[in-house]
């Protein structure tokens, strides 16, 4: 009776736990959140690289594994990295993905968001969620997240832009820093375009 | 010492120029190697290096007095002018590629545009739910199985395989803009239509220019995977990695 008891309960707790967390719906609610933030900041909508860092900061990253999205760019070469180059590579990566792509949501404008239709069977792990960005005037943009499901939860580990993944995007250009440098020589070289991004940026 | 080896200076100058040469041979194969998507990349760097040059000094200045001074809905109508006189050929090559369906879409596009759409300045169509489709012959070639004979950049076209320049060749030919008479108006339309493309590219720049370690890989790449996902219509198969 206990046991029964247990399963139940466990069942009831799991679907919960789904309900709140499929991929495609979290997806939709992390962007919807986002661009209302968005769509009442002035700061943000002037440029204010802070802000919207500060805005991504809290509301996306939780739902991002950059650990996984840093493995991914940089392909083979991620299994000889000792577990502290891994770390430090995953920070620098973190911090340059962060930079660049949430000042593009500074130039924000009305753009509407379409969620395309979304299946998947309850034992998937690894989902691809489909969006397309409306912006008049212009075609629509694809604009696709790949999703895994871990312990705590869906996580992000590679945004596809018209096809184009932010994140594979960098294996040719690490891989070539890695032949140059070593993986430390990466890192480095990671370090410095973010110490001159920040020199740079908009308060 | 140069004696004992029997190499008068000059001859001994040439050595170094062959030796020199020799190590660039190489490093040029080891390149080559590295990336088989970009056999020609010593060729491909040195005219991605002129284009960086055109596109500071003249295009994108250009592009940004035009972005900046005309307003939005011209704007708009000109790139749904472009994009209409587009639809035809689209639809030749989605009925190239036996995609019968998009053909008849394209084609319903076209003609709604030109007409309810005044000569294609107002994208009726989409509204409508006549999705746009993006085909270019490039891509016809690729799906008759044509292989992308590896990665070019051109001053002013940009990237474009070795197929998507032939493609882009045949492209052009038919492309009804040269067509267009009298001659002075065709004359300020053709760069109108270029300025309009580097114009909608102006966003694009900031997140290249910040995001990438290597301009030229990233354009590169970035061009590689688009296509590909142009060639699968956005549904491109995984790669496995």
């Amino acid at each position: 009776m206990k046991k029964i008891f247990a399963l139940f309960f466990a069942g009831l707790v799991s679907t919960a736990a789904l309900a709140e967390d499929a991929p495609d719906a979290l997806v939709q609610r992390v962007t919807e959140e986002v661009l209302e933030i968005i769509r009442h900041d002035k700061d943000i909508q002037n440029g204010s690289t802070n802000k919207v860092i500060d805005l991504v900061d809290k509301k996306v990253l939780p739902h991002f594994n950059f650990q996984h999205m840093t493995a991914l760019a940089l392909g083979k070469e991620w299994r000889k990295a000792t577990p502290q180059q891994q770390q430090q590579l995953t920070v620098e990566f973190k911090t340059l993905l962060v930079r660049t792509y949430s000042n593009a949501l500074t130039s924000y404008k009305n753009q509407k968001v379409v969620y395309k239709p979304f299946k998947m069977a309850p034992s998937d792990t690894d989902v691809l969620v489909r969006t397309e960005i409306h912006q008049p005037g212009n075609k629509p943009v694809q604009l696709d997240y790949s999703l895994e499901k871990l312990d705590s939860g869906w996580k992000v580990y590679d945004v596809v832009v018209a096809g184009i993944s932010l994140v594979t995007n960098y294996r040719d250009q690490f891989g070539q820093e890695v032949r140059n440098g070593g993986i430390d020589g990466l890192i480095a070289s990671i370090a410095a375009k973010n110490k001159s991004l920040e020199a740079n940026q908009k308060k | 010492m140069t004696k004992s080896l029997g190499l008068s200076p000059m001859r001994m100058g040439r050595h170094w120029a062959l030796g020199a040469l020799l190590v660039l041979a190489c490093a040029g194969n080891a390149l080559a190697e590295e990336n088989q998507r970009d056999p020609y990349e010593g060729f491909n760097r040195s005219m991605f290096a002129v284009n960086e040059a055109i596109d500071k000094y003249a295009a994108k200045p250009v592009a940004q007095v035009y972005d900046a001074a005309v307003p939005l809905p011209v704007k708009a109508g000109v790139g749904n002018f472009f994009a209409n006189l587009g639809d035809l050929w689209i639809g030749a090559n989605s009925a190239l590629q036996g995609k019968f369906a998009d053909a008849g879409v394209d084609v319903g596009r076209l003609l709604i545009n030109s007409t309810v759409g005044i000569f294609g300045l107002f994208d009726v169509a989409s509204e409508l739910g006549l999705e746009k489709h993006e085909e270019d012959f490039g891509q016809t070639l690729a799906v008759w199985g044509v292989q992308d004979g590896g990665y070019l950049f051109w001053p002013f076209i940009g990237p474009r395989t070795v197929r998507d320049t032939a493609g882009f060749g045949v492209d052009s030919f038919v492309d009804p803009v040269w067509r267009v008479r009298p001659v002075p108006v065709r004359n300020s339309m053709v760069p109108l239509g270029f300025v309009d493309v580097r114009a909608s590219l102006l966003p694009a720049d900031k997140i290249v220019e910040e995001a990438a370690l290597d301009k030229y890989a990233y354009i590169r790449d970035a061009y590689l995977q688009r296509r590909r996902n142009q060639i699968f219509d956005g549904r491109p198969p995984r790669l496995d990695d």
